[in-house]
């Protein structure tokens, strides 16, 4: 089924995307903050990136250039599905060079390439309520974010200290922007978290089943939830990328064999692959090959 | 060397050829048509156009076959499908009172003016399967009764004309819209009606059967149950009178349910409400049990902490779509955020080793 003609650019009708967009300028203007908006059913399921895909289309223009990753990777079927998607209904270029791209569609990771001034990433948020799992209650949550009553998260903090020695968050590691709302970075690794401050680029964050829009303008200040004697510690498995050598990137952990046997790899596959391309050989390598090769 | 965990285009594109081939079955067995199914699996047709929330029999066929009978598949191809649709405007609210019924039945009254009514109702068959449909043949011709004239009367309206029971009355108020705003908390009875008008049959069941059994137990009597045809009207401004586009097929439940009566309300008895596209009797009479549950605070009944008294509980979790879509996401990869959870559990294993051995040595 071809779409074009079927449907309006990026697939949502002009008065959604005004009121996405309504939303969105609300969420820059204070950042890290909730915004109610009114998701509609996408054609795709809730949970699998409807809230990033329609912050996505309210974004586009028709002379954009879209990425889109999960895990890191564009070659993964959600993010291919979404890309294709795009694709259909909006006919913009794609690319899955970080450094290309205008708009960028992700799950779960920040690119390991540092973004610029001029660039949007949109994040596909399961759960935007950082209280959520201490109070269930929407209608508690909200006000214990205006009144910046986060105390329970700070005990949270503290017995996870109390229990394991260390904060046992490891993803979807909670924020504090600009000093004043408790954000949720979406499930990003928490080694990704430094980079949501001071980030040049616009980072919008799109929850379609729970209806939330927030967003960090370029530059915010974001800071993650720490103690003074317990300071925030970015982690990543301890070892090099084995095909591009990297050790400054996250990698996933790929199982080789049935006998313990383990690679580990960037999670990134644009900054792998460019880094391939530059010339860099981690222990496992095969010689360098073009993409789709 | 690298072992490609990650699908690609082409493995979508090959599942897809192959759902497609799933779904046709057996090519020497003819392929179903619409009108077989709208003719012939009409109540799963009515619950997709019900938690569709779009009254259109042969698209709810359509997506029934193409979701291969899973109807909450069709369900989500409804819905994806009805909210690009252009909205011309509203009707005025449809007039029950004057539905051309099929069945019409009350557990309060022995009679009522406009008679019981059983209809084709599954109720008093005895569930026994009956081989010879397995078989084709026709079907003996069902008796017919004269239709009977002139509007039915709600069972409801004869308890209120003594003040037996709450009245109910039409505020005009415009009721929010569930699909345009995001849902906010608390919500009013329109908007609650309207989340569990398209919420899930079986939530709504499970919800409505715990109140029975005692969990914010509100005693209901199926004061009326009716399902039938009503007229759609809208106004058109340049007419200056409404006029009719359409019809559809309701069923309408209203519970009658005992009531002590409060400090600023004599004992009289309460209602329940529940309203559902298509003949779709279980889910409305579920609806109305749950509707009266959820009333709780504006009776000024004590809240027992019940499942199906909790609002933010009931209007968050009832959508199907909106429940199947985030259980079944988990499907998606997740291997960065359990990369992390890995090196973490690692890391406090290896601390807990380490505060052992130091213990040891220290014994």
């Amino acid at each position: 089924m071809t779409q074009s003609g079927q449907y309006n650019f990026a697939y949502l009708d002009e008065d959604t995307k005004r009121m996405i967009r309504r939303a969105l300028l609300k969420a820059v203007a204070v950042p890290g903050y909730q915004v109610p908006f009114a998701s509609r059913e996408m054609p795709m399921p809730y949970g699998w990136g409807t809230g990033g895909v329609q912050v996505t289309a309210a974004c586009l223009c028709p002379e954009d250039v879209l990425k889109v990753i999960d895990q890191g990777a564009d070659d993964t079927t959600n993010a291919v599905s979404i890309r294709r998607f795009f694709q259909r209904t909006a006919g913009v270029a794609v690319t899955e060079r970080t450094g290309e791209a205008t708009v960028i569609q992700t799950r779960h990771r920040i690119p390991e390439t540092p973004l610029s001034e001029g660039q949007i990433l949109v994040y596909q948020v399961p759960i935007p309520e950082p209280l959520r799992f201490l109070e269930p209650r929407e209608t508690e949550t909200r006000r214990m974010h205006a009144l910046e009553d986060y105390g329970l998260m700070h005990v949270r903090l503290y017995e996870d200290i109390a229990r394991h020695g260390a904060i046992a968050t490891s993803y979807a590691y909670p924020v504090k922007v600009e000093g004043r709302y408790v954000m949720d970075p979406s499930p990003i690794p928490k080694f990704d978290n430094p980079k949501l401050s001071d980030c040049p680029a616009l980072q919008l964050f799109g929850a379609g089943r729970e209806q939330r829009i927030y967003a960090l303008p370029p530059h915010t200040a974001v800071v993650s939830l720490d103690f003074e004697d317990h300071p925030f510690e970015p982690s990543k498995a301890d070892h090099l990328c084995a095909l591009c050598g990297a050790e400054d990137s996250y990698l996933d952990e790929v199982i080789t064999d049935d006998a313990g046997g383990r690679m580990f790899v960037c999670s990134d596959t644009d900054y792998c692959a460019e880094r391939r391309a530059a010339g860099h050989r981690g222990d496992m390598a095969a010689p360098f090959e073009e993409a789709g090769a | 060397m690298y072992v490609a965990v990650k699908g690609g285009e082409r493995a979508i594109d090959n599942a897809h050829a192959w759902l497609a081939e799933e779904r046709r079955g057996d090519p020497a067995v003819p392929a179903l048509g619409l009108d077989q199914i709208a003719g012939q699996l009409a109540l799963a047709v009515n619950r997709v156009m019900a938690e569709g929330s779009l009254f259109d029999r042969g698209l709810a066929a359509l997506a029934i076959k193409q979701a291969r009978g899973d109807l909450i598949e069709a369900i989500f191809l409804i819905r994806a499908y009805r909210t690009t649709l252009p909205r011309f405007g509203a009707s005025v609210p449809v007039d029950t009172a004057g539905m051309a019924c099929i069945r019409r039945i009350s557990a309060t009254f022995k009679d009522a003016p406009g008679g019981q009514v059983l209809g084709p109702t599954f109720d008093y068959t005895h569930r026994l399967l009956d081989f010879a449909l397995a078989a084709e043949g026709a079907v003996p011709e069902a008796p017919q009764a004269e239709p009977q004239p002139g509007p039915v009367p709600h069972v409801t309206g004869f308890l209120g004309r003594d003040g037996m029971i709450e009245p109910a009355e039409f505020t005009g108020a415009e009721p929010r819209d569930l699909t345009r705003e995001p849902l906010s908390l608390p919500a009013d009875r329109a908007l609650r009606l309207q989340a569990l008008a398209r919420g899930d049959e079986g939530f709504v069941l499970g919800l409505a059967y715990s109140t029975q059994r005692g969990y914010g137990r509100t005693h209901a009597f199926v004061g009326e149950l009716r399902i039938g045809t009503v007229g759609v009207e809208i106004e058109i401004p340049e007419l200056g009178f409404a006029v009719e586009i359409g019809e559809v097929e309701l069923t309408e439940c209203e519970t009658v349910n005992q009531f002590k009566g409060s400090r600023t309300e004599p004992p009289q008895f309460t209602r329940g409400y529940g309203l559902t596209f298509g003949q779709t009797e279980r889910k409305a009479i579920a609806m109305s049990l749950v509707d009266r549950a959820l009333r709780w605070r504006e009776l000024g009944e004590d809240d027992t902490g019940a499942p199906a008294q909790d609002e933010e509980f009931v209007l968050s979790h009832c959508d199907n779509i909106q429940a199947t879509g985030f259980l079944e996401h988990i499907k998606l990869p997740h291997y960065v955020d359990f990369q992390s959870e890995l090196e973490l559990v690692r890391k406090l294993r290896a601390e807990a080793e380490q505060a052992r051995a130091a213990r040891k040595a220290a014994e």
